[in-house]
């Protein structure tokens, strides 16, 4: 393991493609990480926060109406249920302990739809350590309720406004933050992407999704499930439920967002399936599979669920598709949409519209016989946030 | 022209470098012809011609703006090795680009299209020495000098791979972030020149936009000084684009003159 964090690569994807600004606080990072990961006083305080303030274990919950409907035996481990509504406050409590155990003062972050960003918030909050998020001007504006949850937090919202005020924007304004701050300031990537030590240690502290579905699932059938279903964007809640079961014989699928059909132009895709579409270039810091043009230009991503909408996708994930230990696959915003509402009417549980593309796919290929008899989905949050965008959609 | 024979002959004249940055394409191709004509007439010693990425993250807010703009008037790598093979200029040419770019089209043909458009130097502001080596090969196999940055926050084993793999000319950053007063310039700039300790030339960059400051970081002990922001600056207003381009080279280099003539 200890090798493992070492490499920056996983085969050949990963690594650090960063301004050289940037790289001493990289290798800062990694040394700290390396030191602190198998840390027993850092690993018993990261457990001590994730039972008593997050809620974990979260459930592993059987869904006797939707494994009747779809004809396959569907367990869910249950993410939606942990605090927060999701499974991105997992990564942000070991960097916050991280941070605390660095001794830095300050974390920053950047946040699209603000889901990480009220990750970021909660976990400032319970450590006491001032927090401040970078988000585009029109995204504040498009999802006020969320900056208004950072701000009860007592996190300081900074609204960008260059370019085209979205998320590519933040990063680049909190990029150039953490330059002149390093000293005093982490910076919490929200997933399993970005330059080394950032995909390898968000996978880490996510695994614990995929730690707890193993004791669950054994106490209940006595075995593992022949398959592990999960949404992919950047890929961190897919990584997390993955990771420990990589060396067993289980199926993994990685559900990308088919967004309105796999098609794209010279400057956007109708969807965000990097891992199905993409070709290997280098974005935000790392060698990945990215949707480009034929220049190289990065492609304007789509997808019905803000949490699935990028153009790249975690390096390991784009390892283990080449290797073929993953099974990259995609469901469409419609599907999408479907598998929300079978989710809702059969078992009373209203997914995130990410989560919902797992639901989909497992709908779509359960009868085939491909996911085997016993199937695990990771619901990764709760779809409070997307009922706006289905009633539109039901209009 | 290469890089290095410039940086000799400056040195026989005792007078230091103005590296000159705009990005090709903005607002079109054409215009790009006439303003690198422009900063050589006012005395710029080298060309810095941005080839525009959609995701620039290692620049500013100035010179993001003037890359969407290239990129909305029709910059393509393609379209970006035929506008500079047609440039007749005896000044040495760089290309400043992101990775993503050369790896797309892929190293080799790269590293070949600079060489037959006439360009003697790449900057690639995401590719630290790490991930460079490849790269590194080709270019030297080509006769093309792959250019490194430095910042205030590179260490001493770092700094050493760097000095060894970079050639043409090292580009410092100046200062770190975006903002700050002109006094920080100049005290954290005179340590990294002082820190960087190389045969080849050291070239400043960041925040410098005019005359007196391009004098300072001369005097400081550098060969050179980049200045882009403040060029994208007058090309973004497009009032007598031309005349304040030839009219900014001007001054910084007169202000760069001033010191080595002291």
């Amino acid at each position: 393991m200890k090798q493992e964090i070492r490499s920056t690569k996983f085969g050949r994807y990963g690594g650090q493609f960063v301004p050289e600004i940037l790289m001493p606080a990289l290798e800062e990072l990694t040394e700290q990480y390396e030191r602190y990961r198998d840390d027993p006083t850092f690993n018993k305080e990261l457990d001590y926060y994730l039972r008593d303030f997050a809620g974990r274990p979260s459930p592993l919950y059987y869904a006797r109406q939707l494994s009747r409907e779809y004809g396959v035996k569907v367990y869910l481990k249950r993410e939606d249920l942990v605090h927060g509504g999701a499974h991105k406050l997992n990564n942000t409590l070991g960097q916050a302990l991280l941070t605390r155990y660095m001794g830095k003062k300050r974390i920053i972050a950047e946040t699209g739809a603000g889901q990480h960003g009220t990750a970021c918030a909660m976990a400032g909050a319970a450590f006491g350590i001032k927090t401040e998020i970078y988000m585009g001007a029109k995204d504040t504006q498009r999802q006020r309720m969320n900056v208004y949850r950072m701000e009860l937090m007592g996190t300081k919202v900074i609204p960008v406004k260059s370019g085209s005020q979205t998320l590519k924007d933040a990063i680049n304004e909190a990029m150039r933050d953490w330059a002149t701050s390093v000293e005093t300031t982490h910076y919490m990537m929200g997933s399993v992407v970005g330059p080394h030590p950032y995909p390898a240690m968000v996978r880490d502290f996510q695994s614990v999704i995929g730690k707890e579905v193993r004791t669950q699932i054994m106490e209940k059938e006595g075995q593992l499930p022949d398959s592990i279903v999960a949404c992919t964007g950047g890929g961190s809640n897919a990584m997390g439920i993955f990771y420990p079961f990589i060396d067993d014989d289980v199926d993994l699928f990685a559900v990308e967002a088919g967004g309105s059909g796999m098609k794209t132009t010279e400057k956007e895709a109708l969807h965000s399936a990097s891992l199905c579409m993409g070709e290997e270039g280098v974005l935000h810091g790392m060698r990945t599979k990215v949707l480009q043009n034929k220049y190289g230009q990065i492609l304007e991503s789509s997808s019905i669920a803000a949490g699935l909408d990028y153009a790249g996708v975690g390096p390991e994930l784009a390892y283990l598709a080449d290797t073929g230990r993953i099974r990259p696959c995609s469901s469409m915003d419609s599907e999408a949409l479907e598998a929300f509402h079978d989710l809702c009417r059969l078992e009373g549980i209203i997914p995130a519209l990410e989560s919902s593309h797992a639901v989909a796919y497992v709908k779509k290929a359960a009868e085939s016989g491909e996911l085997g008899d016993i199937v695990v989905i990771n619901i990764s949050g709760r779809g409070d946030k997307d009922l706006e965008t289905v009633m539109g959609v039901r209009k | 022209m290469r890089i290095g024979d410039k940086f000799n002959e400056l040195k026989r004249k005792n007078e230091g470098a103005l590296i000159a940055y705009i990005c090709a394409g903005d607002p079109t191709p054409d215009d790009t012809k006439r303003y690198v004509v422009s900063l050589i007439k006012g005395g710029a010693d080298i060309i810095e011609l941005g080839l525009p990425f959609s995701d620039p993250t290692a620049d500013g807010p100035t010179i993001q703006a003037g890359i969407e703009r290239a990129l909305n008037g029709g910059m393509t790598p393609d379209v970006y090795f035929k506008t500079v093979g047609a440039l007749r200029v005896n000044t040495p040419l760089v290309v400043m680009t992101y990775y993503n770019l050369i790896f797309k089209r892929g190293l080799e043909t790269f590293v070949k299209d600079c060489a037959s458009s006439g360009i003697s130097g790449i900057i690639v502001p995401d590719l630290p020495a790490e991930e460079s080596e490849e790269l590194a090969l080709l270019c030297s196999e080509y006769d093309i000098d792959l250019i490194f940055l430095v910042a205030p926050t590179t260490t001493g084993a770092r700094m050493d791979r760097i000095l060894s793999r970079g050639t043409g000319f090292i580009y410092l950053v100046a200062r770190l972030g975006v903002t700050g007063a002109r006094s920080d310039i100049a005290s954290s700039t005179q340590e990294l020149i002082k820190r960087v300790k190389t045969a080849t030339p050291k070239a400043v960059g960041f925040g410098i936009s005019n005359g007196k400051q391009a004098a300072e970081i001369i005097h400081a002990g550098a060969d050179g000084v980049i200045v882009g922001s403040a060029f994208v600056d007058i090309i973004a207003s497009g009032k007598d684009t031309e005349q304040r381009l030839e009219a900014l080279a001007r001054e910084l280099k007169d202000g760069i003159r001033a010191v080595k003539e002291k």
